[in-house]
């Protein structure tokens, strides 16, 4: 009973806050509200016992993404006003599409469920068992491969993130250490022979 | 007691208001890539409920993987992001569609 109350407390609190994200007019209170949807989702992935996933959410989503976003929201002056302008046309046909995929997915949901254990409820596992230590046997065994992708696709990113954002200013004096390493004595040195000065 | 009902309910519903985000925020980019991230994360709850009650850790392990593509997703979202706005001084999506034939 505790742990519905539980449930419905935070989901509460999550829905409230992805409506703060889509209905937002500051981008910054924006993120804020995205920030407040993940910390409420690691909670209730701790109701589902997987909590390894929840604090990599809180470290890595809250403490990384979200406070790279509001670095972008924050530096850029994005105007608001213009970028507001289509937002009463645009709700209808938003609110329809909403509605009818949220129709379509609670119809998977409640009507087409057959094989799926909907009203039975896990046991609870023992207070010696380690998600992260199960999460880290099935993924350096069985997912190493997919595990080594990901390192690679992280690798990417830094590197496309980089060359995406790094700015060659034409006239802007700097070394060339290239340049510098490869001169060669005739390019800067040159002997003249002229007559001693006579007084 | 909480169900595997109760948690899809909550994803479903987290998913369709992603959707209408993303229809009513069209032209602000940042709010578009927002969007996009609440969406995976309704993604997540499916897999994370999905793994608990049919007792199985491969779901939490395509979760994790998500969490890794997610993020690389967004700091090249919001690279791009801050190279168009160096450039056209704006983020509105409308002015992206210079390349139209």
């Amino acid at each position: 009973m505790a742990e519905l109350i539980v449930f419905y407390a935070f989901a509460a609190a999550l829905i409230g806050a992805a409506l703060g994200v889509v209905c937002m007019r500051n981008p910054v209170l924006a993120v804020m509200f995205l920030v407040t949807c993940f910390v409420t989702s690691a909670a209730i992935w701790l109701l589902l016992e997987a909590e390894f996933l929840a604090m990599t959410l809180v470290l890595v989503y809250v403490g990384a993404v979200m406070v790279l976003f509001l670095f972008v929201v924050m530096m850029q002056d994005i105007e608001s006003a213009t970028l507001r302008a289509g937002f009463a046309r645009n709700v209808w046909p938003g609110l329809i599409v909403g509605g009818v995929s949220i129709v379509e997915l609670l119809t998977v949901v409640w009507v087409k469920n057959e094989g799926l254990p909907m009203a039975s409820v896990p046991v609870p596992h023992p207070a010696e068992y380690s998600n992260t230590e199960e999460l880290g046997k099935i993924l350096y065994t069985e997912y190493v491969y997919a595990f080594e992708l990901a390192a690679f696709v992280l690798l990417l990113a830094i590197v496309a993130a980089i060359v995406l954002t790094m700015r060659e200013r034409p006239n802007l004096k700097r070394q060339d250490i290239s340049k510098q390493v490869s001169v060669n004595r005739d390019d800067r040195v040159r002997i003249v022979s002229m007559e001693a000065e006579k007084d | 007691m909480v169900t595997l009902a109760h948690y899809l309910t909550l994803s479903s519903i987290l998913f369709a208001i992603s959707i209408v985000g993303i229809f009513i925020n069209r032209k602000n980019m940042i709010l578009l890539v927002m969007c996009i991230e609440l969406m995976l994360l309704a993604v997540n709850f499916n897999f994370i409920a999905f793994s608990r009650f049919l007792d199985d850790t491969a779901g939490q392990v395509f979760v994790f993987f998500i969490l890794t593509v997610a993020a690389a997703e967004t700091a090249i979202g919001l690279a791009i992001l801050i190279v168009l706005f160096r450039t056209r001084r704006s983020i509105n999506v409308r002015n992206m569609s210079s390349m139209k034939g």
